[in-house]
């Protein structure tokens, strides 16, 4: 199997590339997990990153908002383009960063304060807002993540009261708040029952009119049903990026066509 | 196949619709060579036979249909898997179909030698399409098998010798039928055997685009393929 020298099939460029990653490596330490990845998100358009586990796919979802800065002894090189700039170099204002391109992770992390200020908590540290202003950003996020229904008489409640779906959209809504460009999707459904995986998915398709979404996902299905562009990745290397209706019915590598398949290890 | 799933329950399920296919594809090889026989030759037990083996090929169908169903169900395939498992449920159609033709045959056989053969030489009329279109039989299922590409095209491009090998029976029957009116029924036996063989050549080229469909993820079907000679 050689991966040295993968040349992903492009996807068309006809739409409107909102991120443009070109070279990226990325280290923990010494060791390197992304080798030489390029490829481009879309504009308003799903993108899904697949791979078996330590592939470098939330890796490369981290770096998308430089999550990674958390963490000392881990960096990146190469670019990543965003609305014309390279977000790597320093001097980059991370907190603006991570207000345009928002993160929800594997497992619901509601903040321990009411439904209400887990969103109106976000929205504070970028902007202010009146009493009247602020409940409207609040309805309005709640409705984009499609749990303004469920919550709306019990805002003053904890977060931490409503269950792990609800939990997940309200990260989502906490995300969606903020009005940012791009939402980056780390596992969003694997701690979640079936019927709220199935809300969640429903929510991508919702809200990928208004933004830009990155979803990394173990569920291969999950992929397939949600979104336009599939990236699959092995060992740290981009193996294959493509359409996700090609990718799933004929992959161009065979390399992807053992993964999506099940004969993988 | 290429490569084995992690999960080995999917190889054995996989695999156990591939030979039951085989095993399908063998059975309406047999039914049509037989219903040639009974046409060439006076046999009515042997024709009531090929009537009567159609029902093990239509229950062989309904089980595969089944088979699949349960896999997709179960399994969820992707990439060639599903290739694999759509161009399966196609091709047992196409199979059915073949023995349905095949029981007519055998059918219009028995019936034109309880009447009586006549004076032309019925067999001789449908012996090159009979021959061409079995030969095409055997390589489509032969091509399905190993998954050969090459050889399906192939095949989609010798269907068009028995479409023309039926034109060409069908100007002669005709011809017989002006000539002497008494040859009429035995000339209409004889063009409908033509038309069901020709018909079996049809469903063998759809066998080969689906093993087309399988290698390559591309479906020709309503499409002529460049046909490579070989």
């Amino acid at each position: 199997m050689t991966l040295a020298m993968a040349t992903p099939t492009a996807a068309p460029s006809a739409k409107t590339k909102t991120i443009e990653i070109a070279g990226l490596n990325f280290f923990y330490g010494k060791t390197q997990s992304l080798k030489n990845v390029s490829l481009d998100i879309h504009d308003k358009q799903v993108t899904a990153f697949i791979g078996p586990s330590g592939c470098g796919k939330s890796t490369l979802l981290r770096t998308l908002n430089r999550m990674y800065d958390l963490y000392p002894g881990q960096r990146a090189e190469g670019q990543i383009n965003y609305r014309g700039r390279n977000i790597l170099e320093p001097g980059v204002d991370v907190n603006a960063l991570r207000a345009k391109i928002g993160m929800v992770f594997q497992k619901p992390t509601p903040f321990p304060m009411s439904i209400y200020d887990n969103i109106a908590f976000g929205v504070r540290l970028y902007e202010n807002l009146s009493k009247g202003e602020m409940d409207e950003r609040v309805e309005w996020a709640l409705k984009k993540a499609a749990l303004w229904e469920e919550a709306k008489d019990k805002l003053t409640k904890s977060g931490l009261s409503l269950s792990g779906g609800q939990q997940q959209r309200l990260c989502i809504a906490r995300g969606v708040a903020v009005k940012p460009d791009v939402l980056l999707l780390d596992e969003p459904t694997s701690a979640l029952d079936p019927i709220s995986t199935a809300k969640i998915e429903e929510l991508i398709s919702e809200l990928k009119q208004d933004y830009t979404i990155t979803i990394v996902t173990h569920n291969m299905q999950q992929a397939a049903r949600c979104s336009d562009y599939t990236a699959y990745m092995y060992l740290g290397e981009l193996v294959e990026f493509g359409e996700t209706d090609q990718l799933f019915m004929n992959p161009a590598r065979k390399e992807t066509q053992d993964y999506i398949t099940g004969r993988f290890g | 196949m290429i490569g084995e799933h992690s999960s080995k329950q999917y190889d054995q399920e996989l695999e156990s619709i591939r030979s039951k296919v085989l095993l399908m594809g063998g059975m309406v090889e047999t039914q049509f060579e037989e219903a040639l026989n009974c046409f060439r030759v006076d046999d009515a037990v042997r024709a009531d036979k090929v009537m009567a083996d159609d029902h093990a090929v239509n229950q062989l169908e309904v089980q595969l249909d089944d088979a699949c169903s349960h896999l997709i169900v179960k399994r969820q395939p992707t990439a060639n898997d599903l290739r694999t498992v759509m161009a399966t449920i196609k091709v047992i159609t196409d199979l059915e179909r073949i023995g349905d033709e095949s029981t007519k045959i055998a059918r219009t056989a028995k019936s034109l030698h309880a009447r009586g053969v006549g004076s032309f030489a019925h067999y001789d009329m449908i012996r090159t399409i009979g021959k061409a279109t079995s030969d095409l039989l055997h390589d489509a299922l032969d091509a399905f098998a190993r998954l050969d590409g090459k050889q399906a095209l192939q095949i989609i491009a010798a269907d068009e010798i028995v479409d023309h090998e039926f034109r060409t029976i069908l100007r002669n029957l005709i011809t017989f039928m002006m000539e002497d009116p008494r040859t009429i029924s035995s000339a209409l036996d004889t063009l409908w055997v033509a038309k069901a063989i020709e018909r079996i050549g049809d469903h063998a080229k759809n066998i080969a685009e689906y093993v087309i469909y399988v290698v390559e993820g591309r479906d020709i079907r309503h499409s002529k393929p460049a046909v490579q000679e070989g």
